[in-house]
Order: C-alpha cells, then structure tokens, then sequence
C-alpha cells in the first residue's frame, strides 16, 4: 500500500465527466507534480485528498485508510496533517494575514499567543511577507495573496502538502523563491507533496515524478527526464507548448 | 397544465428538500452546543454584531408600532365607542402578545438574517469555508453556532426593548394625540398585564431567532456560481424566514389561545 492512492476516481460535474479512472499511487517523501490543459481536473483531483469532494466511484486512500469511511473526528484529524494551497488563494476576508495563516495553529489549541505570532511571522518571512502581517487579503496584490495562502497551507507544518498552481501570477525571482521553498520543505522536512502547476520550468525544478492528466485519465506518469524524452505526442505536445497536435483546445 | 404542475412539482420538490436541508442544520447546531467553552470568543463577537447593533432599528421601529397600535385602538374605539380608558390594555395586549414579537422578528430577519446568507453565502462561493474544512476547523462549530446562537438569545432580548419601548410610545401618543392621561393608560395596561403573556412572547421571539439564524446559515451555506449566488440566498434567506416566522407565529396562537 502506497502512502496516498487514488483508486479508479470518477467524478462528473451535472453529467460532465471530469475524472474518469485516475489510479496514482504516491509514496512518502515524494514531490508529485501534476500538469494538464486547463480544466482537465487537477484542482478536483487534489481536493479529492483533503476530502473536499467525494468521488463518485473508486477510491481516495491516505496512509492505508479509505478516507471516505473517516467520522467526523477523524476526518478534522486527517485534514490537519495535510496542507492546501487553493489555485484561489481561499483567505479569509475578514482576518487580517497574520490571523489568516495563525488560525490553524490557534484552533489545534497547542500554542499560546506569543507562539502563534512567532510561528506566523517565520512563515510569513518564508515567503516574504513580513511586512504584510497586519493587512487585510483585500489590501494584498494577487501574487501576495497566494503566497499568504501558501504561508497559511505551512504554518502547522503538515506532512503532506498540496499546491495548486504555487507560482502562477508570480514574477520569475518570487516564483523561484516559492520554489525553492517547496524544494526545501520537502529536502528538510521530508514532507510528501502534489503540486499542480502549468510553469514546466517549476515542474522541473521541484518534481521527483511528474504525471499528466487528460482527458480524464493519467496520460504520463514519470521522472522529469522520462518527461522530457518522452515520445507520447500529447506529452511532447503538452511541453513543448504547441497549438498544433493531438491536443485540441474546444 | 403540464408545465405548470411540473413548476409545481419542482417547486414543492425544492421545498421538501429545504426542509430536509433546514433539519439537518438544526441537528448540527444542536451537536455543536457542547463547543460553546471553545467558541466563547467567536460567540461573544456574534452577539455584540446581532444583538447590540441591531438595538437601534428595534428602537426605532418599536417607537413607532407602540404609536400605531394606539392611534388605531383610539380609532375603533371612538367608532365602537368603547371608553378610552381601556386604551392602555388594548395597545398593552397587542404588542406584548403579537406586535413587537413579530414586527421585531421580520425586521430582524431583513438586517441579521439577509447578512448571515450574504456573508457566509460569500465565504462559500469564494471557497472560505472549504479552507475551513482544509484547515480541520468545522464550518459548523466556527461559523453556525455563533450565529444561530446570537440569533437564539439576542432576539428574545430586543423584544424585551421592543416592548418597553412600544408601551412608551403608545402611551406618547396616547396622551399627546388622543387626549388620555398618562395614568389611565398605564392603569389599563397593567390590568392588561399578564407575567404568562409576555413570557410566551419571549419564547416565541427565541423561537423567531432560532429559524432566522438557521434559514440565513442554510441559505449562506447552499449558495453557489458568484455574485447572483449570493444575491439568491440572501433574497431566499429573508423570503424564507419571513415566511417561517409567521406561520410559526400562527402555530402559536393556536396552541396558546384556545378559541
Ligand atoms: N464545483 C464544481 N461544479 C461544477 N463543475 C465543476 C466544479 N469544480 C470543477 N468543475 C468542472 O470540472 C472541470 C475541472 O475543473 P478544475 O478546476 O479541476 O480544472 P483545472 O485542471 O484545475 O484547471 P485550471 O488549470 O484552469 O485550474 C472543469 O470543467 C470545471 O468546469
Ligand atoms: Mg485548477
């Protein structure tokens, strides 16, 4: 048994089919980077893991249990020791950013205030935030919000972390510095991680496997070199950027 | 005909599915009571925004139901000609059984209701409550029990203004406009006074709160797509709770004043 599994997940939307058959199985301590065309089901597919969205058919498995079957309780624990970035940020509009990424923190009840605030500064500084403590998401530009986000899916330190989209709207050093984080948490903290991305640039840099999705399935599941040297068109397609293939954007 | 008994069927589909929905809310907020010591911040934070800040609009309206209720009453009276020193215990009756309950519940239902399903209806469509969920905080414990909590308690105790207040004005108009003296009317209305009455007040208006703070949650928490999203479940919210508080209100009179 794999660490995280994802067993024939299907999941349709009003009749749409979105995953049809996805089977990825996960090993402790790997950096899982999952790419495919814009709205092929990479945030439904991580979501999936903190339990967000059921499947209609097949399973989602964390650490040898069906995570369908967790009551209440051990659901919230479950959840706890997984992280999420939202492609959408998903901050709380009415907590400043300090509350935002210390609420976690303060509801486990196993800090005092001082911890709290020592611990969200650190973050914050992790992802260069410090100065931004006390606004509010509002006041935040997009890419500082996602990096809030981000702060906030770290600051209990969880063992699993997912990431959706961790460097889209950054410029190039920010997203460099995000990756390098990811890089770092996984290096040092030996923490598991799926991050969705469309920056192959990051992929690359942060990947230990890379899967594709398409067209509902696992196309490609394989180490950044099999990527590259992949012979699969709609890898090579999907890569290397092209309008023209087997692809075909409707 | 077929359309229209579809519409209806949907219609009474999506009602039974609200009410199924609405129970199951009522069921969770009830599980999350034995949390109050932990959200005591978050509770207190509730009740200062539902109920201390709504005290100025139920003031005001309850000035005004109070001169209402004796300006009508001097009215029959004078047509019916009964004597008008029963003016204190007609506006005494009405307000504390069925004006400031009521009147105090819809008004509460426009400003506190509508708010709940517009924030949390917010919190939904812009995925805050899913990051609750992500971040193992129940939606319910942090978001519901405050809310429908404050509502519970808080509308039991505007109504308590709302009665004094409505007495006092009624007695305003009473000895301004319809040439009665302060003493005969409050005379009346203590004749009027029954401890019973005014405690099934109270109990309805706790009763009141309980579905508009639950229908505004459910609303909030059911919204989906953006800004329209939001918009339906704030109309929804109000709609609904109105609607729900009286027939309530009816189921009441019923069951208290046996014909
Ligand atoms: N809550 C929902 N209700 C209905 N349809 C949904 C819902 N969530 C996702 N979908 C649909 O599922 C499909 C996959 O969405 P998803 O957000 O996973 O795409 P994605 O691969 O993350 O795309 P992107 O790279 O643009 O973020 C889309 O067609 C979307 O319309
Ligand atoms: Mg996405």
């Amino acid at each position: 048994m794999s660490y995280i599994q994802f067993d024939n997940v299907h999941k349709s939307f009003n009749g749409q089919s979105v995953l049809s058959g996805v089977d990825i199985r996960i090993d402790k301590g790997e950096t899982v980077v999952v790419i495919g065309q814009s709205g092929c089901g990479k945030s439904v597919l991580i979501k999936h893991l903190m339990r967000l969205i059921e499947p209609d058919r097949g399973a989602v498995r964390f650490d040898d249990q069906d995570i369908a079957l967790l009551h209440s309780r051990e659901l919230i624990r479950m959840r706890r020791r997984i992280g999420l970035l939202f492609q959408s940020a998903a901050l709380f509009d009415s907590l400043t950013v300090a509350e935002n990424v210390g609420l976690g923190l303060r509801e486990s009840r196993q800090y005092d205030r001082e911890q709290i605030r020592e611990i969200v500064m650190s973050k914050l500084e992790l992802v260069g935030l410090v100065s931004a403590a006390d606004k509010h998401p509002s006041e935040l530009s997009g890419g500082m919000r996602k990096r809030v986000g981000l702060a906030r899916a770290i600051a209990t330190d969880p063992e699993v972390l997912l990431y959706d989209e961790p460097t889209t709207g950054l410029d190039p050093i920010t997203a460099d510095m995000i990756n390098e984080l990811i890089v770092q948490l996984n290096m040092r903290l030996h923490v598991t991680s799926i991050a969705v991305t469309h920056d192959m640039v990051s992929a690359y840099k942060v990947a230990s496997r890379i899967i594709m999705l398409y067209d509902g399935r696992v196309e490609f599941d394989g180490s950044p070199e099999q990527v590259r040297s992949a012979s699969n068109p709609i890898v090579q397609q999907f890569i290397t950027g092209q309008a023209q293939g087997p692809i075909q954007v409707r | 005909m077929d359309y229209g008994l579809t519409v209806l069927g949907r219609r009474g589909v999506s009602f039974i599915n609200r009410l199924g929905g609405l129970s199951i809310m009522l069921l969770r907020f009830l599980g999350s009571l034995r949390e109050i010591p932990r959200s005591f911040g978050l509770i207190m934070e509730q009740f200062y925004l539902i109920g201390v800040k709504s005290l100025p609009l139920i003031v005001v309206i309850s000035i005004f139901i109070g001169a209402v209720a004796a300006w009508q009453a001097a009215y029959q009276f004078k047509f019916i000609g009964a004597p008008l020193r029963l003016l204190g215990h007609a506006v005494g009756k009405a307000v504390v059984i069925e004006l400031a309950p009521v009147l105090s519940a819809l008004v509460f239902s426009g400003r506190v209701g509508a708010g709940i399903a517009a924030e949390l209806g917010t919190m939904r469509v812009t995925e805050q409550i899913d990051a609750l969920d992500a971040l193992g905080i129940n939606p319910v414990r942090y978001l519901v029990l405050p809310r429908v909590l404050a509502c519970l308690l808080m509308v039991p105790m505007l109504v308590l203004f709302s009665n004094f207040v409505a007495i006092m004005g009624g007695l305003i108009v009473s000895v301004l406009g319809v040439n009665v003296s302060p003493e005969t009317f409050l005379l009346g209305f203590k004749d009027s006074f029954k401890v019973g009455d005014f405690i099934n007040g109270l109990i309805k208006a706790g009763v009141f709160g309980l579905l508009i703070g639950l229908v505004g949650c459910y609303e909030g928490f059911r919204a989906e797509g953006g800004a329209q999203g939001v918009g339906m479940a704030t109309t929804s919210s109000v709609v609904i709770s109105s609607v729900l508080v009286l027939v309530f209100n009816f189921i009441f009179a019923m069951l208290l004043f046996r014909i």
